[in-house]
């Protein structure tokens, strides 16, 4: 008998669309009112698309293997909001060159991670660490704690509000799904990304086999830099304010939604799609235990013991006995 | 060409000598900071402020060691904190402060024992299991104080605090015993399991090493070392709050680091990551000595441990480029 088996961006997605079915069960839920559930899952997924961003470089790190994580993806997120909020201030001809500005940033920081990891072979988990302190710190240099600007009409009109009046899916899930295909595109459909899967499996025999090994695992690291800067560039956009801790608590959820999609954290194995998945998880749990109005420690405790059961499902290693 | 070959001796023989070095360096900034350092009653204020990390820095290199990562200590720590501060109570007796030491120390390893049970038997992967159960333990610390308050006795407190026995701060004295039974468990078979593991699992397990026991095992024990250092941080502060332990969790792992064990396992030990421990507590140190403006504090501490951290890579990096 074949053994039943469901890839892991699949069973993500049929789990969190049982969950939000039972949670129609709840107290002060949707009820049996159709719209009201349907606003409430379109909801959902707009407020998944920041973590899912987010965790878009998260991914590749983690897919390069030798450890890779991003532990400055947080900091990134809030130093890039920050110059958009700056820099813009409420004009919509500015929104562009921000745009620039944030991936720009976000790739140099991301560069300096991949100089550190790979050349002065510093382990990927305290070099970003590291440098997820020196942005936090800049920030506070920079700005001393206040910070005066505006996001431009515009960013709220394509990120925060409905595509169009008849559909309501707002702009930021539209520019996730396009962001999605350009992910798949590049781990699936280009040198660079068969690359990235080679190094995430064994580095020797990628190098053996013709693959920049040092080249590529600095791109990923710029690369990943750059899209924490977009993840930071969205996220104002749909917030409107900013404040020193805006990226942070994105930072091990971005983690936690890679882990969840099914993307092996020792790397070589994973794809966008589960991330997304793993989002939208992530973020259905957050927001059910928010509206079940419990405790705070409860629900901390409610959200640990969940991520645990999520991850015993499918998020198991290789048993030792072969 | 000579000098070259004692590099090379140096960083491999002696894996603590870097951090030796480093921990040097910083305690002489230190002290031309502030001259008095080495006086009894500074030294002792200066390592009970350290002990905590210390300790929990010993329980996260030994699973370091062992292949695994545990962030959730932080949140073990908050639960021996708040366990301590709500049951003894601020009039509680010390018969009471003992009882309840020892059931700390009891939650502290089955709290490793959870994490242990999923990463080494579930086999889940250690990162994201240990941020799982990190939720877990910081929740039920505030679920047993929701609000800072309670405490121990202040008399218990102070033995902590001020006991310097034979004119030397109790922590040296933890420190030594730490150094001996370590020095006394890498010798011993478990030891060598310990680095087996971590080096190669899929290897250790073809010769016969216990694998899955000795991974739940790191787990337990660094455990037990995080209580014991929610023990350390009660004593210092007397009082409780489900926070207090949340920022020690990267902290312990940025000392290992620092103390020359290398982050993918199998490599290090336990001197160097107190010695990583102690540095990082004296930049502290020197951070609030120096003066500088509060705006600067967070990216000169951050930027000094990035230059730390670095260093040996880059001092590798012009040997090869001469060589």
């Amino acid at each position: 008998m074949k053994r039943f088996s469901v890839s892991p961006p699949v069973a993500a997605l049929i789990l969190a669309i049982v969950l939000f079915l039972l949670s129609g069960f709840l107290p002060n839920s949707y009820g049996s009112n159709v719209d009201i559930a349907i606003a409430q899952a379109t909801n959902i997924v707009r407020l998944a698309v920041f973590l899912g961003v987010i965790a878009a470089g998260q991914t590749l790190v983690i897919i390069s293997g030798s450890e890779g994580i991003d532990l400055s993806a947080g900091s990134v997120v809030t130093l890039t909001a920050i110059l958009t909020y700056v820099y813009v201030s409420g004009e919509n001809d500015r929104v562009l060159i921000a745009l620039l500005i944030s991936l720009g940033v976000g790739a140099v920081i991301g560069m300096l991670n991949g100089i550190g990891v790979t050349f002065l072979k510093v382990s990927p988990f305290v070099m970003t660490l590291g440098m997820s302190g020196v942005v936090t710190g800049a920030i506070i240099v920079v700005n001393h704690g206040t910070v005066s600007g505006r996001i431009a009409p515009i960013m709220t009109r394509l990120i925060a509000r409905p595509v169009s009046p008849s559909i309501p899916i707002p702009g930021a899930v539209v520019i996730w799904l396009i962001f999605g295909v350009l992910m798949w595109l590049l781990l699936e459909r280009t040198a660079f990304g068969k690359n990235l899967f080679a190094i995430g499996v064994n580095r020797v025999t990628a190098k053996l086999s013709g693959v920049n090994v040092t080249w590529t695992n600095l791109a990923t690291y710029s690369l990943a830099g750059a899209l924490a800067g977009f993840g930071g560039f969205l996220l104002v956009g749909n917030t409107g304010v900013v404040h020193i801790q805006l990226g942070q608590p994105f930072l091990f959820p971005s983690i936690a939604a890679v882990a969840v999609g099914g993307t092996l954290l020792s790397g070589g194995k994973g794809s966008y799609w589960g991330t997304m998945a793993g989002a939208i998880v992530l973020t259905l749990i957050t927001s059910l235990l928010t509206t079940m109005q419990m405790p705070d420690s409860v629900r901390r405790m409610v959200l640990g013991g969940t991520l645990l059961i999520l991850i015993s499902i499918y998020g198991r290693q290789r048993s030792l006995r072969l | 060409m000579k000098n070259r070959i004692t590099w090379d001796f140096l960083m491999t023989r002696y894996p603590v000598f870097f951090p030796l070095v480093l921990l040097v360096l910083s305690v002489a900034i230190n002290l031309y900071l502030q001259p008095n350092m080495f006086q009894l009653s500074t030294l002792n204020s200066n390592m009970r402020v350290f002990l905590p990390l210390i300790l929990l820095t010993v329980g996260q290199a030994i699973v370091l060691i062992a292949g695994g990562i545990d962030i959730s200590v932080g949140g073990i720590v908050s639960v021996v904190n708040t366990i301590l501060a709500t049951r003894v109570g601020l009039e509680g007796s010390s018969e009471l402060m003992w009882q309840y030491v020892l059931i700390s120390l009891l939650v502290g390893a089955l709290a490793g024992a959870i994490n242990g049970f999923f990463i080494a038997y579930l086999r889940l992967q250690p990162i994201i299991t240990t941020y799982a159960t990190s939720f877990l333990y910081a929740g039920f610390a505030l679920f047993i104080l929701p609000n800072p308050g309670g405490g121990i006795p202040s008399a218990i407190a102070s033995v902590y605090r001020t006991s310097t026995p034979l004119s030397l701060p109790l922590a040296f004295y933890v420190i030594a015993i730490l150094l001996l039974v370590w020095a006394y468990v890498s010798s011993t078979r478990y030891g060598k399991y310990l680095f087996a593991v971590g080096g190669k699992a899929e290897a250790a397990y073809e010769t016969a090493v216990p694998v899955t026991l000795v991974q739940f095992s790191a787990y337990v024990i660094s455990g037990f070392m995080a209580a014991l250092a929610g023990i350390a941080i009660t004593m210092l502060s007397g009082s409780g709050n489900a926070d207090i332990g949340n920022p020690m969790t990267l902290n312990s792992i940025t000392a290992v680091v620092i103390g020359g064990n290398a982050f993918s396992g199998g490599i290090g030990g336990v001197a160097g990551p107190i010695l990583g421990a102690i540095t990082l507590s004296v930049i502290q140190n020197i951070i609030s000595f120096s003066h500088i403006n509060t705006w600067w504090e967070t990216l000169v501490k951050a930027t000094i441990i990035v230059a730390a951290l670095a260093a040996p890579g880059v001092i590798n990096l012009f040997r090869r480029r001469r060589a």
